[in-house]
């Protein structure tokens, strides 16, 4: 079995070996194949900045893997406000030992995800770090995108805004925690894990006002809609019934008493638009999923706070999430 | 054939919860003093708060938590006994979920463990049965809790290390009773209690014979009641329906799963590897007699209390000054009631029990019912019309 | 857990005393020492801290929902839709 070694990282023979047959080969392009200590971009405009991390475990799970997640969540960032995706970083952080095809397995799926936006990688850097320093493969992207969209902001929603959500929720959440060893749970549930640029574009084209716009990852939706508060100080009212959760999802919240609205989601995007422009706005998001929906609106209020109603006419706040998601004991 | 969403989905329909409540809100007219309603459990605490059940009923309709939420009964000296076994370097202590979040006297059993104290939640009581096979030259302590419901559990795990001779597997008991708390908090008579709601998976183990007395000695009417929100909505019409022909008597609203006489299976296998401990002090309502179980005498070998005698202290610890989880586990205050509730103490940093657990009255009242304060709602509905009406109109939380 | 939904056996294991049961497509395996009665394909269980501890009786859940159709049936028309609006 072909495995990642110390000398990799090393900067000798071995690391440009490596550079050159897998990321080279894979993600090949004429800026990052000059190989010069810094890409060259020609950018015009105001430019979208970005940079996240990835340690997922398990590093492959239902419906992608950590190399698709580094490139979506990066892309992801940059077309929640309004930017085209255009230039990334890639960093690799590698545990000794880490197995070569599996590297290979994440790379082939950061190219192919990359195609979805367009994207390309322009430069990168390679450690490999001795046994145990790492869980096996950490990777950072970075990302440069021209804004297409202007003044998308978590501080430009208005009282009559609608609150879309473009699929159902809580999906990626609910495939790690599935994939954990100790719940023993299986199903046909996959991670949402997704690039959202195309929808982006096509809703930036069809003319729909954008106020706000976010990707609901880790804290899922309850932390975006909090968030939107604060930073808009507005109220969200939320009518709990109009948000789509898969059946797995709802399952698996009933079975360790999770709220399916705390759990993250990797390519599943909360939107604030003018009331006008709902129906053209879920016209597109619906050309992706059919079960986009509006959940809520925006209220002028002088609390800043998220309310969710029931369909019995009950009202509660839906706080951000607390603490590590544990389950409940009895 | 049923289907799965009608199990579930069948018990949470708004129409159905409206017309619930407006019945309430009918009959309860009647009552000429208020009903103090206590639901023993924290499953319904949770049903309660998290559907904004007290939100739909009239305001002679009062909720009283009880103590019913097995980690936020457990006093100080038992989490201590449980992070004085972690500590010692042969055990491995195993116990589910929340309890690990738990404060004692010394700290939690996660902060034990980032110690370097080898505790390991667990989801599944059987799971011990692995880590003990899976580490022979280790002590493995399982730190049983829960009421009735997870008794039978234990049994079944200390069968099966009888049975496959797994030897270096041990139970520290905390196994609780639902009745003995029931009467305790009845004969106190401090929180008024004039009805009850009985507990969902206790009953379905017991039977729900076992409240009779309580209904026959303190004349109080109790239903058991399931767990999602029509179940209770029900339940709470089934009792005010008692109330208004002044008569007291146990009913079952969840008749899909409890029956008079309860799981005999599970029963027997308690029974034959449990006796009852003479004292077991809770916290809030303090030292019950026959409240709790113990192994019996032929598992004395097995028992953390004996084998790991000289390692655990045996001293009462009372809670924080601040903190007012007996109060609230003895009904006499509400969670919002307390003076560090939402400040000192949170789900993030919990000062008390009741803040821990999912199922802990202060907990649900933080993740659930702060909408509820700010607008005063539980005390202004007077009619179900009104209610459910003003519920519509959202300019007071503007105002 | 005390958590209330139903799961219904899609696999029978007598070898080691499990079930596997799906919840909404959620599949887990959960012992089954603690029922006596026979278990069939299909039934519905009650699950505590991956335990079957009770069988659901479905004449009894059918029993009750019927009750509730009929509880809605009565409901007044007019005060059903003066709560609606």
């Amino acid at each position: 079995m072909r495995t990642v070694q110390l000398s990799h990282g090393g900067g000798g023979q071995e690391m440009n070996k490596l550079i050159s047959d897998l990321f080279f080969h894979h993600f090949q392009n004429e800026i990052l194949l000059k190989a010069e200590d810094a890409a060259v971009l020609q950018l015009e405009g105001p430019i979208a900045f970005t940079s996240d991390s990835f340690t997922v475990s398990p590093l492959f799970f239902a419906g992608g893997d950590i190399g698709k997640l580094a490139i979506a969540g990066t892309v992801n960032d940059l077309a929640m406000v309004g930017a085209q995706p255009q230039y990334l970083s890639c960093s690799f952080i590698i545990e000794e030992g880490f197995e070569y095809h599996k590297l290979e397995t994440i790379v082939k799926s950061m190219k192919a995800e990359l195609e979805k936006s367009g994207a390309q990688i322009v430069c990168g850097d390679t450690k490999v770090v001795p046994r145990g320093a790492a869980d096996g493969v950490f990777i950072n992207t970075t990302g440069v995108g021209t804004v297409k969209y202007p003044n998308i902001s978590v501080s430009q929603l208005q009282a009559g805004d609608a609150i879309l959500v473009s699929r159902d929720i809580g999906c990626h959440g609910s495939c790690i925690l599935m994939a954990r060893d100790e719940l023993r749970l299986e199903s046909e549930l996959v991670s949402d894990c997704a690039t959202l640029w195309p929808v982006v574009e096509r809703l930036i084209e069809s003319g729909v006002s954008l106020h706000a716009m976010r990707d609901a990852t880790r804290g899922g939706l309850s932390a975006v809609l909090n968030e939107w508060c604060e930073g808009s100080k507005i109220q969200i009212d939320v009518e709990e019934e109009k948000i789509p959760i898969a059946d797995a999802v709802q399952g698996l919240c009933e079975l360790y008493g999770f709220e399916p609205y705390d759990l993250a989601n990797e390519g599943t995007m909360i939107l604030a638009v003018p009331a006008k422009d709902v129906p053209a706005a879920l016209d597109v998001l619906r050309l992706f999923s059919p079960n986009a929906e509006q959940i809520g609106t925006v209220v002028e209020a002088q609390q800043h706070k998220v309310i969710m109603h029931n369909p019995w006419g009950g009202r509660r706040y839906l706080e951000l999430p607390q603490g590590e998601l544990l389950p409940r004991i009895c | 054939m049923i289907e799965l969403k009608d199990l579930s989905q069948g018990f949470r329909n708004p129409e159905l919860m409206q017309s619930l409540s407006q019945r309430i809100h009918q009959l309860s007219a009647q009552l000429s003093e208020s009903v103090k309603i206590m639901e023993v459990c924290g499953g319904h605490t949770h049903t309660i708060m998290k559907y904004g059940l007290n939100q739909l009923l009239p305001r002679n309709i009062e909720f009283i938590h009880g103590p019913g939420c097995p980690v936020c009964i457990m006093p100080k000296e038992r989490i201590d006994h449980a992070i004085e076994l972690a500590m010692l370097p042969e055990v491995i202590l195993v116990t589910l979920g929340d309890m690990i979040r738990v404060p004692g006297s010394k700290g939690t059993l996660a902060q034990c463990r980032a110690k370097g104290g080898d505790v390991r939640p667990v989801y599944d009581p059987l799971d011990a049965l692995e880590i003990a096979k899976q580490n022979p030259d280790r002590k493995v302590v399982f730190f049983a809790i829960g009421f009735e419901t997870t008794t039978p559990m234990t049994a079944v795990l200390l069968e099966l290390a009888e049975k496959q001779n797994v030897a270096n597997l041990y139970f520290h008991i905390n196994h609780v009773l639902v009745p003995p708390a029931v009467d305790a908090v009845m004969a106190d008579g401090a929180a008024k209690v004039t009805a009850f709601i009985g507990p969902s998976h206790v009953s379905a183990i017991t039977g729900s014979d076992i409240y009779q007395p309580i209904v026959d000695c303190y004349h109080t009417p109790v239903v058991v009641s399931g767990f999602e929100p029509v179940d209770v909505m029900q339940s709470i019409l089934m009792i005010v329906e008692q109330k208004v022909q002044g008569i007291a008597k146990l009913e079952v609203q969840y008749t899909r799963v409890v029956t008079a006489k309860g799981n005999q299976a599970a029963q027997q296998k308690v029974a034959s590897m449990f006796t009852l401990r003479p004292h077991f002090r809770w916290r809030g309502l303090g030292d019950i007699p026959l409240s709790s179980l113990v192994l019996s005498e032929q598992y004395r070998h097995r028992d953390a209390e004996i084998v790991f005698a000289d390692a655990l202290s045996d001293q009462a610890i009372e809670d924080h000054k601040a903190c007012q989880c007996a109060d609230i586990l003895r009904g006499l205050a509400k969670p919002n009631q307390c003076r560090v509730f939402g400040r000192g103490c949170t789900p993030t940093k919990p000062m008390g029990s009741c803040m821990v657990s999912s199922e802990g009255a202060c907990n649900a009242y933080y993740r659930y019912a702060g909408l509820a304060f700010d607008l005063d709602l539980t005390k202004e509905a007077t009619t179900g019309k009104a209610s459910i009406n003003r519920a519509k109109t959202e300019k007071e939380i503007t105002a | 857990m005390c958590l209330c939904i139903p799961s219904q056996i899609v696999e029978i294991h007598p070898e080691d005393s499990t079930v596997t049961v799906d919840t909404l497509g959620v599949r887990r395996r959960i012992s089954t020492h603690l029922i006596e009665d026979p278990l069939n394909m299909g039934d519905y269980l009650l699950i505590h801290v991956g335990f079957a501890i009770s069988k659901i009786n479905e004449q009894e859940a059918l029993k009750s929902l019927e009750e509730y159709r009929l509880l809605l049936a009565e409901m007044d028309e007019e005060e059903a839709r003066a709560l609606f609006i």
